[in-house]
């Protein structure tokens, strides 16, 4: 009988959820506001990766629970986390229960509705936010267990990221070459591509590509990849890590 | 990190180390940071535990309504229990008669860990700050265990963290060789592990041989094996929060059964093994689903749907 090697979930419980255990600190922590790393913890970093997105803080949030988080929102206080996250607030703040009230404070609405996603995690959202001038953009993500998260769509696009590495949200107008002179750009940098997703609306439409990286992308880098002919936007998102 | 409680110890022993800071130096092996930025990081959680201890004591409420008050109902009939002890032993070398008898007979350190556990379980239903030890739905069994024992035995906070590192330690093998999930293995995932885990704390700290912490960790966890996650209206709170109380009982049970130099017949890690295969063999219904046990009660169901009606409510009112 083999103990210790190779057993079925040691990444992966059997409901999917993911258990990614890389030190003592991931046993004992990480420090959060309660109840849940699913419900509570989760959630805040799921608002928090939105937030990033947007790139700053939206004037307006529309979300959307689906599954287990819109039949235990309340008790959880996945609402309010939610909200915090978007706010800013790191999954450790005691500010979170107040989160409501500081959003008022700050002139952020947000409205909350339940719906079916479809076939999603139990515990999903789809967060509508809107920006001052007129930017807005569409994120849904999933909280897979122990305060892990899963973003799988921005504006349309399937994605799947799981917001602890360093990564690139570019988008761009479908041609050849853009994906190469991204590329380039981060190798004379000496940035390593750890995943890269991409995708389009068809030949020549909008295209989305989701580059995870080992590395920061410095601030010059991004301008570069933002000058390449056909770019759109270039968003740089840190690592949305628990405490 | 090690892969299993045999390897942990062995090294343990083999260097004269205790557990915790055999987990310790590997750690900064791994993470390629010195043990004193590890140090630090411990005290850090050791704080936000204390502090977490001190404000469920004080008396807090859940978001929902459902739980809270009762680490401060334990807190205050352990005091009532001590002075009255005092008094009865006073009147009895007086008078020889027996005097107004204690409210609790568990005694110490059940009482002060039983209090504990109970704050921070409090404290994490009420949207307070708390550490995950291994989860937030277990997190009141190891600072329950970690604070009344290093009372009683007056142990200083360096210590308590190296307790806080060998709890890790355990946990780690746990993780990496079942699972720490109750929607994976039930409720014997997180409050038996956190059992498990307390129980090598609670050792070390009494000055235990990092054998008898093994020990201590396999005669916890055959406690609680098969205990299902079965939270009413899916909430972390019933019967999540006074689990964590009564575990405190079965991870300090373990911990004097092991510094006796009681055995476990079946080793820690075959144990662990065995927490993992009932785990797959437990129904969803009993793996945080709130579909059975508990959830499935008449009170638990009542519960559940007057939680859903003022759920409605609310969402009748955000509509507005």
């Amino acid at each position: 009988m083999n103990l210790t090697a190779g057993n079925d979930n040691c990444n992966h419980d059997c409901n999917g959820r993911q258990t990614n255990v890389n030190g003592v600190f991931d046993i004992i922590g990480p420090i959060m506001v309660g109840p849940s790393s699913s419900h509570t913890a989760g959630a805040v970093r799921l608002g928090l990766a939105g937030r990033v997105i947007m790139g700053g803080q939206p004037s307006r949030a529309a979300l959307t629970l689906h599954g287990s988080f819109a039949q235990t929102y309340r008790g959880h206080g996945t609402d309010v986390a939610l909200v915090a996250g978007i706010l800013g607030m790191r999954p450790d703040d005691e500010r979170i229960p107040d989160s409501f009230r500081i959003a008022r404070e700050q002139g952020m609405e947000f409205s909350f509705s339940c719906a079916d996603l479809g076939d999603v995690h139990p515990n999903s959202v789809l967060m509508e936010l809107a920006g001052p001038n007129s930017s807005h953009t569409a994120v849904a993500g999933s909280s897979v267990g122990g305060g892990n998260i899963l973003i799988t769509r921005i504006d349309g696009f399937d994605v799947d990221f799981t917001g602890t590495s360093h990564a690139l949200i570019v988008s761009y107008r479908d041609q050849p070459g853009v994906i190469a002179k991204i590329t380039s750009i981060l190798a004379t940098e000496d940035v390593n591509i750890a995943a890269m997703r991409v995708s389009r609306e068809g030949r020549h439409a909008r295209a989305l590509a989701i580059i995870e990286l080992d590395q920061p992308v410095s601030r010059e880098a991004r301008a570069l990849i933002t000058r390449i002919s056909g770019i759109d936007t270039v968003i740089a998102l840190p690592p949305v890590v628990l405490a | 990190m090690y892969t299993s409680i045999a390897e942990l110890t062995d090294a343990a022993t083999s260097r004269s180390l205790s557990i915790g800071a055999t987990v310790r130096e590997r750690e900064a092996l791994d993470s390629d940071q010195p043990e004193d930025a590890l140090n630090s990081k411990m005290q850090e959680r050791l704080a936000v535990m204390r502090d977490s201890v001190g404000r469920g004591l004080a008396g807090v409420r859940s978001r929902s309504g459902l739980t809270g008050g009762d680490a401060r109902r334990m807190a205050e009939a352990r005091t009532q229990t001590r002075s009255q002890t005092r008094t009865r032993t006073r009147t009895a070398i007086a008078d020889g008669t027996a005097g107004g008898a204690p409210v609790l007979i568990g005694g110490e350190p059940l009482a002060s860990a039983i209090a504990y556990a109970l704050a921070v379980a409090e404290v994490n239903a009420s949207m307070g700050r708390i550490v995950a030890a291994p989860t937030a739905g277990s997190c009141g069994v190891l600072p329950g265990v970690l604070f009344s024992v290093g009372e009683i035995r007056g142990a200083g906070d360096d210590e308590l963290i190296d307790a806080l590192f060998a709890a890790g330690g355990v946990g780690a093998v746990i993780a990496r060789s079942s699972t720490l999930a109750g929607a994976a293995g039930g409720c014997q995932a997180e409050c038996g592990a956190a059992a498990a885990m307390a129980a090598a704390a609670a050792v070390q700290i009494a000055g235990g041989t990092p054998e008898q912490c093994a020990n201590g960790v396999a005669l916890a966890f055959k406690g609680l094996l098969g205990l299902v996650c079965d939270p009413v209206a899916g909430l972390v709170e019933v019967p999540c929060i006074k689990r964590n109380a009564t575990s405190v009982a079965v991870a300090l049970a373990a911990a004097d059964m092991a510094l006796a130099g009681i055995r476990s017949v079946i080793p820690a890690d075959e144990v662990i093994w065995a927490m993992g295969a009932i785990g797959r063999e437990l129904p969803a219904a009993l793996r945080e689903t709130a579909l059975g046990g508990l959830a499935a009660t008449p009170t638990g169901k009542l519960i559940a749907s007057e939680m859903n009606a003022v759920h409605d409510d609310a969402k009748e009112s955000s509509r507005l």
